[in-house]
């Protein structure tokens, strides 16, 4: 960084009678110079780890590429495939489809509700949202999957805990019904961090509303319908995107959980570990580009589709 | 967005909807105390799981092992070729190689955004605030074969050295938020005394700026460590992996035999995660609260 302060110099030099052009050059590099240096590192990383990894990609999805010979531009039949000839595609996108729309709203509840019991005062806060926050914290490892695979196994914790309802449970994990159910679950027990979000839009609401609304006689569920809902519906927006987004792109729970197959019968193929089939178990590089640009397709739809209907229910008035 | 969640959540309560009688404070707290359980039973019972006599394991659904026997830690960090000590040595080190990249890195992207002027400033921030919404999936094949071409598979350095090109431009974000809280006045006086950039980058502007300094490098180390995804595809020698894929690579081949050893070892995997929750519980709390992070 020491070329900053001698460029100054190098300045100073030009305004004495240097040859113009050099003065030029020097002075820009004197106000420019520093930004363009703090920030070499992120550019190198930009162009090479992201716009031109992209734009590779967006090429491999149109070839067919195993790694070893040269990608074979195929035209649009990677893309043609996927729409109307691979069932597991279809299988992928059903399961994936199912996971957002089954754990986003019931974790995105559980987050509220618990919020709104810790937000009113109630003694011991912090260690409830501590304990509340620990999963999350812990979940994304693969120590949690593989406890979630043996909680939820034919012989697990789970149903021995069942039994002594007399209740036969099933063996969770391998039946195509249920299986998926256990990742929404593991997902749904990871409600902390959307809560403390929740905990945080929460104190923003100021408490004269509430008693304005509690002296012209309000209920509780009125005052929560009419102000917390209405006033937290930025928070709500926010945490139902990000969450949505992830549980788009989640990965490690399916794949430990099902032993990377995506099994019983797909019932646990989550769009990403078809991707990584694709790609690392079949080496099927094209088709798997082809496969991720769908996915960030799906991804872009859903967000603009989030924030142009935003305006007909999140509530921005200040 | 981060406005509206911008407040301190360690603020203490103000009892927005009027006080609870004796009755209904009660009722909340016999709820919230069985929430309580049922979240933590599942980690107390694989911490119980992993003590207790190999035979009771799965006999018992109670918390308290009838007898503490360490043998299952022993058999598990030999349970497979190469011990346990290993993945967690090289866990270590990709987390804290990533750590000191995304904290070094981020906060030199930071500081030019915050604060520098120079042209194209705006530019470059919106495309790196761009970045964050692309999927990692979209670069991901192209950069295993520039990383496969490059001879760097089996290395962790796939996995370490985007982290010095300030991959994590979340982590920017983050910075540049705070970079902007501090008072200008600091670096236009150190600017009068002659202070270069690079001078109030280092005296000024990181030294007052640990608090995002301990957040980024808690929570880079936190995924870093969780992270399965990158090992996954750039490890394959069994001498290289991290303690993530050594869980995996457990549980595939002892999946009916040893469950004391695994829940041993998933057990000490969570070990350094829960060391940062419970030493550094509020600037992770905080860092959500404020920034929105997922985790």
């Amino acid at each position: 960084m020491a070329a900053v302060q001698d460029t100054a110099v190098v300045v100073g030099a030009g305004a004495n009678g240097r040859p113009a052009a050099q003065g030029r050059w020097a002075s820009i590099w004197a106000k420019h110079g520093a930004g363009y240096m703090f920030l070499l590192p992120w550019l190198i990383g930009f162009f090479g780890l992201t716009l031109g990894p992209a734009v590779a990609s967006l090429y491999l999805s149109f070839t067919s590429f195993d790694l070893i010979r040269a990608p074979e531009w195929v035209g649009t039949a990677n893309y043609a495939r996927i729409a109307t000839a691979d069932p597991k595609f279809a299988a992928a996108m059903q399961v994936t489809f199912l996971y957002v729309v089954l754990s986003v709203p019931f974790k995105l509840t559980f987050a509220l509700l618990v919020a709104i019991l810790l937000d009113r005062g109630v003694r011991g806060l912090t260690v409830y949202r501590a304990i509340f926050y620990l999963p999350s914290l812990l979940g994304g490892s693969v120590a949690i999957a593989v406890l979630w695979r043996q909680l939820f196994a034919g012989d697990g914790l789970i149903n021995s805990l069942l039994a002594q309802f007399g209740i036969e449970g099933p063996s969770w994990i391998s039946h195509p019904n249920y299986s998926i159910w256990t990742l929404v679950v593991l997902s749904v027990w990871q409600f902390g961090s959307p809560m403390i979000i929740f905990l945080a839009g929460l104190r923003q609401i100021p408490t004269d509303m509430y008693e304005a609304a509690s002296l012209d006689g309000a209920s509780k569920f009125r005052q929560f319908y009419k102000i917390t809902l209405p006033l937290l519906t930025p928070v709500i927006f926010f945490n139902a995107v990000v969450q949505t987004i992830d549980a788009f792109k989640a990965f490690t729970p399916a794949f430990i959980i099902s032993g990377g197959t995506g099994g019983p019968i797909n019932s646990t193929l989550f769009y990403t570990l078809y991707l990584y089939q694709e790609a690392f178990g079949n080496f099927r590089m094209g088709y798997a580009s082809a496969l991720a640009w769908i996915l960030v397709l799906i991804i872009a739809l859903f967000t603009a589709f989030s924030f142009l209907t935003s305006r007909y229910w999140v509530h921005y008035d200040d | 967005m981060t406005d509206a969640t911008m407040s301190s959540v360690t603020a203490p309560s103000s009892a927005p909807l009027g006080r609870r009688g004796p009755l209904g404070s009660v009722l909340v707290h016999a709820g919230l105390i069985a929430a309580s359980i049922a979240m933590l039973y599942p980690l107390l019972w694989m911490l119980s799981a992993s003590v207790r006599p190999e035979d009771e394991i799965f006999a018992s659904t109670s918390l308290w092992p009838s007898s503490i026997d360490f043998a299952s830690y022993l058999r598990g960090w030999f349970g497979l070729d190469v011990s346990f000590g290993r993945f967690f040595w090289n866990s270590l080190v990709v987390s804290v190689l990533t750590v000191i990249g995304n904290v070094v890195a981020c906060s030199l992207a930071a500081y030019a955004f915050a604060r520098l002027r120079f042209a194209g400033r705006n530019f470059w921030f919106a495309i790196m605030l761009g970045t964050l919404m692309i999927p990692y999936h979209v670069t991901l094949i192209p950069q295993y074969v520039l990383f496969l071409n490059l001879g760097w598979v089996n290395t962790f350095l796939p996995l370490v050295v985007p982290k010095f090109l300030a991959s994590d431009a979340f982590f920017i974000f983050l910075m540049v938020q705070f970079f902007r809280g501090i008072p200008r006045e600091l670096d236009e006086a150190a600017m009068m005394d002659g202070c270069g950039a690079w001078r109030i980058y280092w005296k000024i502007m990181l030294p007052l700026s640990l608090p995002v300094l301990a957040t980024a490098a808690i929570f880079s180390f936190i995924w870093t460590w969780d992270d399965f995804f990158g090992p996954l595809i750039y490890l394959n020698d069994m001498n290289t992996y991290t303690i993530q894929l050594g869980l995996r690579t457990f549980v595939d081949s002892s999946s009916t035999s040893d469950w004391g050893g695994l829940f041993a070892m998933s057990t000490l995997s969570l070990v350094p995660v829960f060391f940062f929750f419970l030493f550094f519980q509020r600037l992770l709390i905080e860092g959500i609260a404020t920034t929105g992070m997922k985790r």
